[in-house]
């Protein structure tokens, strides 16, 4: 069982929760802002976009889903998750890039 | 039978069992959204250049909703530690709060989905496409309002700077074909369609749970308070994780 919250600490917790909102709404804006930026490469816009977009997602995991203070074992799951993602990400690149026939004119050369 | 580790940590894990399942379930989650989030990459990297449509959704609606979930998130958060420092009645207000957030997101979202399901493209029989929101549908012809005429589909793409709008009113002989902004439009909506329905159904999931820990699931806390936030805790982890993919989606869907 954990100790329950003090007033003062309650206080101090609903504190930083609002200053968590108010650093993902400014990065929200910063990310719609950038959207209009008027740079001649496309993929440098979506690259800065999905870049604030990551740094919103882990202000949210960090913070609101407590992942920077969690047991091991959370993070265990996690690193799972994180390489499984990572292959399923893998597979739509180099399906999108035709990596299996460059692969197979590698070898064949 | 008494569930095991409700309350205490499992000496093995170090956390409660709730938490356990609910990251394995979060986990299974991240799959089934990357599974769909792959698919629009390839859809996308495979679409042909100025097939693939920007500026279609509303960004001002898109941002509205994102802050309106991040909201949500910090109030979900504001009622489990509500419960931990034992003051019941700032629960119930956060966890009201986060309800009433949840509900005009959905209402945003589904203004989107009428907007959507309202617009038309129309193919004339002249070779001309009319494109607008359908105001009338007449036996003998039909009224477009916003409605604009453009030489080729190609035109529709960019929905940024679009020409001037008024009002159309197409004899119904004139028409070749006509068709909304539905799922079966493009592959655009069709994906655009599949994620956020997907994620909706999530965000609905997630209110009934918690309006079921508002009401009639919070006698718990007079009987097993620890037991009752731990649950508060862990629907607020799939929240979260609602919020999650939204702030990705709506980068993807909306700005890029």
């Amino acid at each position: 069982m954990s100790e329950p919250l003090s007033p003062d600490a309650f206080r101090t917790y609903a504190r930083r929760c609002g200053l968590v909102f108010l650093v993902v709404a400014c990065m929200t804006l910063l990310m719609v802002g950038a959207s209009y930026l008027p740079l001649k490469n496309h993929a440098l816009t979506i690259g800065i976009i999905l870049a604030v977009a990551s740094v919103n997602a882990g202000l949210v995991a960090g913070y609101l889903m407590h992942l920077i203070s969690e047991q091991k074992m959370i993070y265990t799951l996690l690193a799972f998750t994180g390489i499984f993602f990572v292959g399923l990400m893998g597979l739509s690149v180099f399906a999108a890039h035709d990596v299996p026939a460059l692969l197979h004119q590698t070898v064949t050369r | 039978m008494e569930i095991p580790y409700t309350v205490q940590a499992r000496p093995d894990t170090g956390v409660y069992n709730a938490k356990v399942g609910m990251w394995l379930f979060l986990a299974s989650e991240v799959m089934l959204f990357g599974g769909l989030f792959s698919a629009y990459i390839l859809l996308r990297v495979a679409a042909q250049t100025g097939t693939w449509p920007h500026g279609w959704l509303s960004v001002p609606l898109g941002t509205l909703n994102t802050l309106i979930l991040a909201l949500s998130a910090v109030t979900t958060l504001m009622a489990w530690a509500a419960c931990k420092a034992r003051l019941f009645e700032r629960y119930k207000l956060f966890q009201a709060i986060t309800l009433l957030l949840a509900l005009i997101f959905i209402c945003i979202k589904g203004y989107e989905y009428q907007d959507k399901f309202h617009h038309y493209e129309i193919v004339l029989k002249d070779g001309r496409i009319a494109d607008g929101h359908l105001a009338e549908s007449l036996p003998g012809a039909v009224v477009l309002h916003h409605a604009r005429y453009v030489a080729s589909h190609a035109e529709l793409m960019d929905g940024r700077h679009p020409g001037a709008h008024g009002e159309i009113r197409l004899e119904r002989a004139q028409i070749q074909r006509m068709q909304n902004y539905g799922p079966a439009h493009n592959t655009f909506t069709a994906i655009y369609f599949t994620l956020t329905g997907l994620h909706g159904l999530h965000l609905i999931g997630g209110m009934l749970v918690f309006a079921y820990l508002w009401g009639p699931g919070s006698a718990m806390w007079k009987t097993d308070p620890e037991r009752f936030t731990n649950r508060v805790e862990v629907s607020g982890l799939f929240w979260h994780f609602v919020d999650l993919v939204w702030i990705f989606l709506f980068p993807v869907l909306y700005l890029t």
